[in-house]
């Protein structure tokens, strides 16, 4: 895609973002930070590309490096914040 | 980006890869979408994780992937730590782990620019300027986050202590630092002829300064920022991880990065926003201010509470508690410290069984992240609908009976609403003083964040009851138990 495409994706994606996010309320703001830092952990994605196609060494031990970090990111996140909402629907009766 | 030579590639049409990173967008959205109530909350976090497992598993099979061994260990590597780190947490540590995470999150988006910037390099042929800024950008947001979210972790857990040097000399090591970052971005995107328009060597070296000196804004911008703002910190930061995650997107021509990561961006912004007007401050205010100074005296606060604190005892309040109608409990961090939560819950449980309308009046920046009281109450059972925000609470204190502040000061301080120069003047807050009684459990009169005197303290209505807040709220419950069991 060319830049202009992308930029386009990247202002509409923040205004969906605005719109779904200000209906969330005070009590989902722990578990949706910890669920939206998950989401972050996107860059995982690029992270498994550069790590697995062995470019040069430095590329891969980087690429490696960053699939470390993402992948505790991601993994942590979700499990946090499904741990936490677990209360919520629990104290919910 | 790499060779698109996986069996994804190989069997469906090119638009496939954008095409499910769509869809691993719109679950993305859904996700977030369903956090808006508790009940379906649970669904969105699965939801979110789907598109997540999705985006990866799609992207293995599509590239080429010559090294699985590499990738595989790092996926199990990071899994396990994030794993363990999930399980094993404490709910009173939790600021500190969510902080974390959005430093690895951003961290990661950094080092995966510099590492496409290593292999374009290596492939030959020039580097874009669209190419070359985004990645300077990711380099700077990322790395930002990432020392900033390792200080403002150390900060909560109690490894990284107060700030060493002058406000001064603070704010001249972030100007320093910054322009450092520019300056080597700037090499970065020119490249000048000196080095015959392309890098100075094969590992891209202005890259790398531009990540070290970001690395030191990082510190150097979280470090002198105080406990009781750190709500606003956590939330920008995810804004950032986000917001990291995005730039590098446009580095790798990615429409999920760009999706996900603006997404998240926008999410810690609101939060942000939020929370600095719950502080009546600007972000500007937090992040550079400082605030508690302590020059408001000592001698101004003997002046208001001298002769006009009342000590009251479990005892005491057990006997208001017996004919009061309704109690609103106001937690803060005291709370969270002395994992006070279960016990609070415990009466609140208690009070209720016998006829007594009881809610929690929740001020949005006590503690130390966004939802933080919210999210200890959940876990000590507390029914969401319990649980009452600064807007919805305010106008029932004056047919309050009983209210009963643990942990909290600066978020029930009268001076907030008066239009003097304190650094609390037009903070929004819980107007406990209207109720027929307040109860204030505190350890000491010790000053709040802010460092000011509180006059609740000295109301004729307010009475302190002195001690840890656990062991407070748990002889409260012992008491009323006995009374009424």
């Amino acid at each position: 895609m060319t830049f202009v495409q992308n930029l386009t994706l990247f202002v509409l994606a923040a205004f969906v973002g605005y719109e779904v996010i200000t209906r969330i309320p005070t009590n989902l703001h722990t578990p949706l930070m910890s669920g939206a830092n998950a989401i972050s952990g996107i860059t995982l994605v690029g992270a498994v590309v550069v790590a697995g196609e062995g470019s040069t060494t430095l590329a891969t031990v980087l690429g490696f490096l960053a699939v470390v970090m993402a992948s505790i990111n991601v993994v942590g996140g979700y499990l946090v914040s499904h741990f936490m909402l677990e209360e919520f629907s629990g104290g919910g009766r | 980006m790499a060779a698109e030579t996986g069996i994804l590639a190989e069997n469906l049409p090119q638009q496939a890869l954008p095409f499910l990173y769509l869809v691993a967008g719109v679950m993305f959205i859904q996700g977030l979408r369903d956090m808006t109530h508790p009940r379906t909350a649970t669904r969105g976090n699965a939801i979110s994780s789907g598109g997540m497992l999705l985006a990866v598993v799609v992207t293995l099979l599509w590239f080429d992937i010559a090294d699985p061994a590499i990738v595989g260990a790092g996926l199990l590597v990071g899994g396990a730590i994030g794993a363990y780190l999930a399980i094993s947490v404490e709910t009173t540590e939790m600021p500190q782990l969510v902080g974390l995470f959005n430093g690895f999150g951003g961290g990661a988006s950094a080092v995966v620019a510099g590492a496409e910037l290593v292999r374009a390099v290596a492939a030959g042929g020039g580097l874009s300027v669209e190419f070359t800024v985004t990645a300077a950008i990711a380099g700077i947001i990322g790395s930002v986050t990432l020392f900033g979210s390792l200080v403002a972790a150390g900060k909560l857990h109690g490894l990284v202590g107060d700030f060493p040097v002058s406000t001064t000399a603070g704010h001249a090591a972030k100007v320093v630092t910054l322009g450092a970052a520019v300056l080597a971005g700037s090499v970065l995107v020119v490249q000048p002829d000196l080095f015959g328009g392309v890098p100075a060597a094969e590992w891209v070296p202005s890259y790398w300064v531009l990540v070290l000196a970001a690395s030191v804004l990082g510190v150097f911008l979280v470090w002198p920022i105080g406990g009781a703002d750190m709500p606003v910190v956590i939330a920008l930061l995810n804004s950032y991880s986000g917001l990291a995650a995005a730039t590098t997107g446009f580095v790798l021509d990615n429409s999920a990065l760009i999706i996900a990561g603006t997404l998240v961006g926008a999410s810690g912004m609101i939060l942000t926003v939020i929370m600095c007007n719950s502080m009546n401050r600007s972000l500007t205010n937090v992040l550079f201010g400082g605030l508690g100074t302590g020059d408001d005296g000592g001698e101004d606060m003997e002046d208001i509470y001298e002769g006009n604190i009342t000590e009251t005892s479990p005892e005491e309040v057990e006997m208001l508690l017996e004919v009061a109608d309704r109690v609103v409990i106001v937690p803060g961090y005291g709370m969270a410290v002395g994992q006070a939560q279960h016990a609070v819950a415990e009466l609140a449980e208690l009070l209720e069984e016998n006829g007594v309308d009881v809610e929690f009046g929740i001020h949005p920046v006590a503690g130390r992240m966004p939802g933080h009281m919210n999210a200890l109450l959940a876990e000590a059972d507390v029914p969401y609908d319990k649980m009452r925000e600064l807007e919805e609470v305010n106008p029932t204190f004056s047919q309050t009976d009983v209210v009963i502040v643990t942990g909290a000061n600066d978020v029930v301080n009268p001076r907030a609403n008066e239009a003097d120069d304190s650094p609390i003047s037009g903070m929004p807050v819980l107007n406990v003083w209207e109720a027929g009684t307040v109860i204030v459990n505190k350890r000491s009169l010790s000053p709040g964040f802010s460092g000011i005197a509180n006059p609740l303290f000295a109301k004729d209505n307010t009475s302190m009851l002195f001690g840890d807040a656990k062991e407070s709220m748990q002889a409260l419950v012992n008491e009323y138990k006995e009374q009424m069991g």
